[in-house]
């Protein structure tokens, strides 16, 4: 039998062990996709178009497309998760048919994004001949993204205290008026931050992606802003492979003689832009909340 | 409900004692008739009738769990998503509790301060002007107008008014009180009820709220639900007695304290029990 100072001491070298464990792991893989991308990296790299037999292709067309379509996919599930939330918390009574529907969006969010992704591909591309596009794979996305971003925005609504919505509606506001002027102002840095870091997650998805948006990034003419034509950067309905969805290809199925080192690339790219979402989440929301609280 | 034995036993003492308050200066202004409360099946409040006089201070007091603050919540239709309220409320001669009336509408006349204080992260300006706003009022000149007069009422304004544009949040926990009072009489209301409003508050806050109060009585009838005995007693002409979900004496402050009819009361308010 050990003592209880002992048994404290192994106990915290245990956790310690295991802290520095995956410490260890996290900072190994980082380090080793930064050291091996972060060479590759130029204005070129970033701007120019992919080749496909040649080496010096860029991945300019796949970053472009990777952010139009998770500004797309936000576009169409940010309104849909938020008025989810605002019903789920604000409104809906705790009864059986609230709890089937946390329960189904808790089951949505754990699905493998490559079942999303074939559903993406039998209903939209293939049911609705939306074809290989920027739609479907938004259509995607957002299947993808609901469940948490739901969650994270609830999350959000439980944060402001019950004080709070007793204030509105004792000045006479209706729960609405309550809701918006009240509860969402007050929400907004922690819903920010649950948005932008679930904008990282879907910045990385590719295997929902394959399927929906294609695996091809036609070239694209950034001086044609008219979304009706084919190479405009804007026409929602090309195909347009990500940079995720790059990789993936790139190692499974790449010629170039080059493709070892535009996946690095690619990579630190990714690595780099998620950890810019991660940063300007936590910067956005200290500072929205500052403004909100401190004046 | 039940009453232990020895209260009943005692011949001398009443079980209930309730007189109205009636005083032609003061005529009554909102009244509960057959009011009973329920928390699903359990029934919160049984026997609750009472008269409020105007521009006066009427105190419910009683111990924890007694119903005071479930009463005092059901007067503005606050419960009414909590708990099930059954009987007539009269305010100037309306019943309202019943599904016609326009409780966003019946809530700006009949205001609530909270036990927490519970300012919205807005700036002090906006905690006030902004539900203003929301029913109309936009001329600049008039919401400050509106914004002064309640900081003054709610004796804020020295503290604050050079400190308007900034966030209510940094305020203490007295000065956020104080403008949460303000904020409520900013609409204009007939009645102010109060749940504990000093029971988050240090005693100098504790006592300016009290003075605000006094001030506000000639504007205002006020109700307030306290844990305070001395508070009570300091600052009401009327005192309700609540106990098990019933109110068991009801009568002026002074009587109360000072010749209480019924044993439990007696007990309570001479530190016995509670």
């Amino acid at each position: 039998m050990m003592n209880p100072k002992t048994q404290n001491k192994v106990a915290i070298g245990t956790l310690y062990g295991v802290a520095g464990l995956v410490v260890l792991i996290l900072l190994a893989l980082l380090g080793y996709i930064l050291v091996s991308g972060l060479p590759q990296l130029s204005w070129h790299f970033l701007t120019a178009p992919a080749k496909a037999f040649l080496k010096g292709g860029g991945v300019g067309v796949q970053l472009y497309n990777s952010f139009y379509l998770l500004i797309l996919a936000m576009l169409i599930s940010f309104p849909i998760a938020l008025g989810a939330a605002i019903y789920l918390y604000e409104y809906a009574k705790d009864n059986w048919v609230t709890t089937t529907i946390r329960t189904a969006i808790e089951i949505l969010s754990s699905l493998p994004s490559v079942v999303v992704g074939l559903f993406g591909f039998l209903f939209f591309v293939v049911k609705l001949r939306l074809g290989f596009s920027i739609l479907s794979g938004a259509f995607a996305l957002t299947f993808f993204n609901l469940p948490l971003l739901t969650r994270s925005i609830e999350d959000s609504l439980r944060t402001i205290d019950t004080t709070q919505r007793e204030g509105g509606l004792a000045l006479g506001l209706s729960r609405w008026e309550t809701v918006t002027r009240v509860i969402l102002p007050a929400a907004v840095p922690s819903i920010l931050t649950g948005v932008i870091l679930s904008a990282g997650r879907v910045f990385g998805e590719a295997a929902a992606l394959i399927y929906t948006a294609g695996q091809s990034a036609p070239a694209l003419d950034f001086t044609d802003w008219n979304p009706f034509n084919i190479s405009s950067p804007l026409n929602p309905m090309r195909p347009a492979e990500t940079l995720a969805v790059h990789i993936w290809k790139i190692n499974s199925e790449g010629i170039m003689p080059d493709a070892k080192a535009i996946s690095s690339g690619s990579s630190a790219v990714l690595v780099l832009a998620i950890l810019l979402f991660n940063f300007a989440a936590r910067y956005l929301g200290k500072r929205l909340y500052k403004r909100l609280t401190s004046a | 409900m039940f009453l232990s034995n020895d209260v009943q036993g005692n011949t001398e003492m009443l079980e209930r004692h309730i007189v109205q308050p009636a005083d032609a200066d003061h005529p009554t202004i909102l009244s509960t008739e057959d009011l009973h409360v329920y928390y699903g099946k359990k029934e919160a409040i049984s026997e609750g009738d009472l008269r409020f006089a105007s521009n006066q201070i009427t105190a419910l007091i009683g111990p924890s769990g007694s119903g005071k603050s479930t009463f005092l919540r059901s007067l503005n239709r606050m419960n009414d998503r909590i708990a099930t309220v059954t009987g007539r409320i009269m305010y100037r001669g309306v019943d309202i509790n019943q599904p016609s009336i326009d409780v966003y509408e019946m809530r700006r006349r009949v205001g609530m301060v909270f036990q927490r204080p519970n300012p919205f992260a807005k700036s002090i300006y906006d905690n006030i002007a902004f539900a203003l706003r929301l029913r109309g009022t936009t001329d600049k000149h008039e919401l400050d107008e509106i914004v002064e007069t309640s900081l003054k009422q709610a004796a804020l304004w020295n503290q604050v008014k050079d400190d308007l544009n900034k966030s209510a949040l940094a305020l203490s926990g007295g000065q956020a009180q104080r403008l949460c009072i303000a904020r409520a009489i900013a609409v204009k209301p007939d009645i102010l009820l109060l749940d504990e409003p000093a029971s988050a508050l240090d005693p100098v806050s504790t006592s300016q709220l009290e003075d605000t109060l006094l001030e506000l009585k000639q504007n205002y009838s006020i109700i307030i639900v306290t844990h305070n005995m001395q508070q009570a007693g300091r600052i009401s002409e009327y005192t309700a007695f609540f106990n098990q979900g019933r109110v068991l004496e009801y009568d002026t402050t002074s009587h109360i304290f000072t010749n209480p009819q019924v044993q439990i009361t007696s007990d309570y308010v001479s530190g016995n029990f509670g």
